[in-house]
């Protein structure tokens, strides 16, 4: 299956989106220059893609062994906790990114010991730093929103560069560099391999307990790049509030890239698609017009037909009607 | 604060070394926000500063933990009791039991079900008062001039979002100039305060057919003027920035020319409790059911650098 | 007859699954449904049973013709099917399961008590008395499918369709069941049994029909047939018998690995073992002598915790699955499905699986070369796929064993161990695999054989171990080697050792 056809249905549905705002909101797809930097509401949902679709990288691999991080929605907050604690600290932006970054291995570390070596449950094991990781950045705040004024690390959640906002580089870059790093080595089939099964892969030789640790290593680094992206946007840490229920959007992203929730096969792009794909419905509908009582409604409503649409049953039925209709035409 | 302190002062001229030092248990929800922290502050020193034992316990979100903490305070035998009620209903059977060891209540920010008889008093602002100051701002600052106005909303069926919404459009009603043109939730946080505010600039013309930003509160305003800023406007003056809390980070704002007006909910809960309470002890008066605190306006004209300084350590 | 199938077709794209098939039977008889992988015996239950709407023919049940829609339907018609995977809830108690959709009421309320009455009645029609309150999954999977049995019968009553019941039961078990459908027999239940094991069929069945490549080759009476004639006729060739070769006497090549003493506490008792290259030595006793736990022993599953391993270089290293790899052991496991295979992966990812981990994430194949060695194991071994690309999982049970085989193949390993490589395979791929041993030990691979078929173990293996209750109690060398002397030593009644 080439890389094409397996996002194929992603990219109709994005598709299908903006082509749905813009009946609702005909300037969608407009893009003008101010003061040097492209403005316009698609440039807007590729640059507020970035957390999710950073989160949906990393998820996208531990999905894929079979697991699922709860906890990336809070390891955004300790590393945006920690890399404000850093800059108000006196110490540079370089500094609080290096910071962050480490935490959120540690973080990831933390979470992929849990699963593979002491193995608890997936869910029950990053269920531990998603409800108690907040009160780690909270403590890192000591509650309220910490706020810096560096305008370096500033520029990483709102600078411009090359044409595009520097989160929409960020994200690209590292959806890129996974997905590079799966398909040119043999990690993505070691990975697929442990989810499908990890008994199997085990006794071939496949050393799991290590891919399993990675996998959440890399899922932290994720969710580190996500917590630096949003806090250098707002140019504060809101321990409270950054990252908070993003896990979901995030696990609802692979699930839009059609990847499996029983791990094995996956795709970073078509994960990455299905953030665009959520973002895209959030801004549709702030830029529609709608009163903000309906924004779930609409957005449930959505994601609900395109989750149809996919749904493999659906998908074989159409492949049965295909077939045999074809069979009936090459009859005749 | 000047008014507060002078208060305070009176209050400690009348009643002097008439009281020993009296005892107050304070039941306080948790500490989920930076105004929480402030107004568990401000307690503190309120208490402090009038020679008050004060007997604190946080309950981290959960009814449970309050009922035992009030229990607790009873046994005790506390001279009053401050509850911060994390839900509204359920305290009957507690609050009957400090009524029977005749320990008076006092409701902090948040009200209960109960029967008014047994709590002496509840100290709380007035939310949909909040909005109406804040709209009624916006009306005098524009004197009569068009402005269409971008609204962003808390939480969608808060409390705070609905009372808010409905003070500012009261205030704002029958001036026809005065239009709300786009509002939406962006759950009193920053993030989505920036969010949200870079879609209604995309959708009213890159921000220059917008007037006026109304925020529910001052986190989503801080977040909204990053937005503006970076849209290549001025927050301030191409468009008005009013929004209600009064937190420290929308008094740099002010003072920056970035933001206009804010409306004070003040964490100052206390103060106003201990007032009652002390006429109370003194001579049994009983106050009102129900005591509004002050939604003070701040504006340029009110020293924000100063007011900044004041709050910065409050733990907001 | 009870159940009469006419002219019964099915179509699928691309095959008729079934053509034309007619089925009798009657009531009061064992009926054996046989055929390779692929002859249609399964997508004839299922039509039966309602899962597949057949495209043509009839079905007529005490000459009524019958049309089931439905599992459920063909329940209620009274035909009622047992899997080989029970398909019950093991968290539910006997009793639930077994009234499960159709418990005794009072006052609108499930009757406790009634039901554990009900149960316990019904199962001791069976002779099984057990407790009935307790969880069915802490019972022995035997009991589990006299349960599964039980609760068919009463439900359908008519007609009982066993698919393959006991795949996963040792010798003892499967008397057990077989008493149990013995006892419905003569109550005069119409029974169609389906099974891979000859020597179960010529146990348990009145009469056979052959299906091979969905057509129906014979039915016939049991009694007078030859095992060459049914295997040939589901073959539809003769079967190149698959004769010993003149075992190699064992002193005569030079000992390649040595286990001295090796052996975990309450696993395996410490024994002693040295494998010659080329050597095939067979691993013989009952399910739970030990057969697999000594090879997940030296495989490093569960490591051993006495005694050395060494070759002619020095000791090795055992303590876990990749340690072994690395000293040149491979595995094929007994249970494919959960053990060996990675069922969404290509057969081509499942082939180079091995080779690729001992590699490095860091240092991938080529594709080319993987595209190399898939084509040459599928072609090697003649593995039956439209192609390397194919989902390992829809492969059959014979072909994904070479596939497994084939990965280890891939790795050219010195020791590779086969837990049961012919279980649940057909007879074609059977023969297919046996012969394949053959030409590996040629080439100088040495072989840990485990094989509860001791005909298997007499064909290839040099030198026979035998276990019993974790112990390695005989060694049976060259000419030794045959059925009888292995059935005593298991037995522990005769003098070879």
């Amino acid at each position: 299956m080439t890389v094409l056809s397996r996002i194929a249905p992603q990219l109709i549905v994005l598709a299908a989106l903006i082509a749905l705002v813009s009946v609702f909101y005909p300037g969608f797809l407009s893009i003008d220059i101010q003061n040097g930097r492209p403005v316009g509401p698609v440039i807007d949902i590729l640059k507020r893609s970035a957390p999710v679709a950073l989160l949906a990288v990393g998820m996208t691999l531990v999905i894929a062994t079979r697991g699922i991080d709860l906890s990336v929605g809070t390891i955004m907050a300790i590393c945006g906790a920690a890399a404000a604690w850093a800059l108000t600290q006196g110490l540079g932006a370089g500094a609080a990114i290096a910071l962050a970054l480490t935490a959120g291995l540690a973080a990831g570390l933390w979470n992929g010991v849990l699963v593979a070596v002491v193995g608890i449950q997936p869910f029950v094991a990053t269920l531990i730093l998603m409800t108690m990781g907040r009160g780690v950045a909270q403590l890192i705040t000591e509650g309220r929103i910490l706020t810096f004024t560096d305008p370096g690390f500033g520029w990483v959640g709102s600078g411009v560069a090359l044409g595009l906002p520097v989160p929409v580089w960020i994200w690209l870059a590292t959806a890129i560099a996974v997905a590079v790093i799966m398909r040119r080595t043999a990690l993505g089939l070691l990975v697929e391999a442990v989810g499908i099964n990890r008994r199997a892969a085990h006794l071939a030789g496949v050393n799991a307990t290590v891919l399993l640790i990675a996998v959440y290593i890399a899922s932290g680094f994720c969710a580190a790049l996500a917590g630096i992206v949003v806090t250098a946007d707002i140019r504060g840490a809101d321990a409270n509030n950054a990252g908070l229920w993003l896990e979901l959007d995030a696990i609802l992203a692979v699930v839009i890239g059609g990847n499996s929730l029983l791990g094995g096969r996956f795709s970073v792009a078509a994960s990455v698609l299905g953030a665009l794909i959520i973002q895209t419905i959030s801004a549709g509908i702030l830029l529609a017009g709608f009163a903000s009582e309906y924004n779930l409604i609409i957005k449930a409503g959505l994601v609900l037909i395109i989750l149809v649409l996919q749904s493999p049953r659906i998908a074989s039925e159409w492949r049965l009607w295909r077939d045999s209709h074809r069979a009936e035409r090459g009859r005749t | 604060m000047t008014r507060t302190l002078m208060t305070t002062v009176a209050a400690l001229a009348l009643c002097g070394g008439a009281a020993a030092a009296q005892t107050v248990g304070f039941s306080q929800i948790g500490s989920e926000s930076g105004w929480r922290a402030a107004e568990t502050t401000l307690t503190r020193q309120q208490a402090e500063e009038r020679g008050y034992q004060l007997q604190f316990s946080d309950a981290q979100q959960r009814q449970e933990n309050q009922i035992a903490a009030i229990r607790s305070f009873v046994a005790q035998g506390v001279d009053a009791i401050l509850l911060a009620p994390v839900v509204a209903t359920g305290w009957d059977s507690v609050l009957e039991e400090a009524a029977e060891a005749e320990i008076p209540v006092v409701l902090l920010d948040r009200r209960v079900d109960s029967d008014e008889s047994l709590y002496l008093t509840a100290v709380g602002s007035d939310l949909v008062h909040e909005g109406e100051v804040a709209g009624q701002w916006l009306v005098d600052q524009v004197a009569g001039e068009e402005c269409r106005i971008v609204e962003l909303q808390g939480t969608t069926g808060s409390s705070p979002a609905i009372d808010r919404k409905t003070g500012f459009e009261t205030a704002i009603a029958g001036h026809d100039n005065l239009e709300i043109v786009r509002s939406q939730t962006a759950d009193f946080t920053r993030a989505r305060g920036k969010e949200v505010m870079e879609s209604f600039l995309q959708a009213e013309g890159g921000g220059a057919d917008i007037c006026a930003l109304y925020a529910h509160n001052d986190d989503m305003a801080v977040g909204a003027i990053q937005a503006i800023k970076e849209a290549g406007l001025a927050p301030g003056s191409d468009i008005l920035v009013v929004s209600i809390d009064a937190v420290p980070d929308i008094f740099q704002a002010i003072a920056a020319g970035e933001a206009n007006a804010t409306v004070e909910l003040t964490p100052n809960m206390a103060g106003p409790a201990f007032d009652a309470l002390e006429a109370f002890w003194a001579e049994g008066t009983m106050p009102e059911k129900f005591i509004q605190t002050e939604s003070r306006l701040y504006t340029q004209a009110d020293d924000p650098q100063g007011e900044y300084d004041r709050r910065k350590d409050l733990g907001y | 007859m009870l159940l009469s199938i006419r002219s019964l077709t099915k179509v699928f794209p691309g095959t008729r699954a079934l053509d034309d098939v007619d089925l009798d039977i009657a009531a009061g008889e064992v009926h054996a449904l046989l055929g390779e992988n692929g002859a249609g015996k399964s997508t004839l239950i299922k039509c039966l049973t309602g899962a597949y709407l057949r495209d043509g023919g009839t079905i007529t049940l005490e000459g009524a013709p019958i049309d089931p829609r439905s599992t459920l339907q063909a329940q209620e018609l009274g035909i009622g099917t047992v899997y080989q995977e029970v398909n019950l809830l093991p968290n539910l108690t006997v009793a639930q399961n077994l009234m499960f959709g159709r418990e005794p009421r009072r006052f609108g309320l499930i009757d406790m008590r009634g039901m554990r009455s009900q149960a316990r009645a019904t199962l001791a029609q069976y002779g099984l008395s057990i407790d009935v309150d307790r969880d069915l999954g802490s019972y022995s999977v035997a009991i589990q499918q006299i349960v599964a049995i039980a609760r068919a019968v009463e439900i359908s009553g008519k007609v009982l369709i066993l698919d393959e019941p006991t795949a996963s039961l040792d010798a003892a078990e499967v008397a057990m069941v077989f008493d149990v459908v013995r006892g419905l027999r003569d109550r005069g239940m119409a029974i169609v049994f389906v099974s891979h094991f000859l020597d179960q069929v010529f146990d348990l069945a009145d009469r056979v029909t052959i299906l091979r490549n969905g057509r129906r080759v014979a039915s016939q009476p049991i009694v007078g047939l030859s095992r060459m004639a049914l295997v040939e006729q589901m073959l539809g060739r003769a079967l190149e018998e698959v004769v010993a070769s003149p075992a190699p006497e064992a002193e005569q090549a030079p000992a390649m690995l040595h286990f001295d003493g090796i052996g975990r506490a309450g696993v395996v008792a410490p024994f002693d073992l040295t494998v010659a290259a080329g050597e095939v030595v067979g691993l013989a006793g009952l399910l739970g002598s030990g057969r697999t736990e000594t090879a997940e022993m030296l495989f490093g599953i569960r490591p051993a915790q006495t005694g050395t391993a060494r070759d002619a270089d020095g000791p090795l290293d055992l303590r876990h699955p990749r340690a072994a790899i690395a000293a040149g052991f491979g595995f094929a496991p007994e249970d494919r499905k959960t053990d060996g295979i990675v069922a969404d992966l290509s057969i081509r990812e499942n082939i180079i699986l091995g080779l690729q981990a001992r590699r490095g994430w860091a240092r991938p194949i080529p594709r080319a070369e993987q595209n190399r060695l898939a084509d040459d194991y599928i072609r090697q071994l003649d593995i039956r796929t439209s192609g390397r690309e194919k989902p390992i999982g829809e492969l059959s049970g014979g072909n994904q064993q070479k596939a497994v085989l084939a990965r280890w193949l891939a790795m050219n390993p010195r020791f590779l161990i086969l837990d049961e490589p012919t279980r649940g395979i057909d007879v074609g791929a059977h023969a297919e695999i046996l012969r394949l041993i053959r030409t590996l030990t040629d080439k100088g691979l040495s072989l840990l054989l485990i094989s509860s078929e001791l005909d298997e173990l007499v064909a290839v293996a040099d030198r026979v171990i035998v276990l019993r209750d974790r112990a390695h109690v005989a060694q049976l060398t060259g000419a030794a080697v045959g059925a009888d002397a292995i059935m005593h030593a298991i037995a522990g009644t005769g003098d070879a050792a």
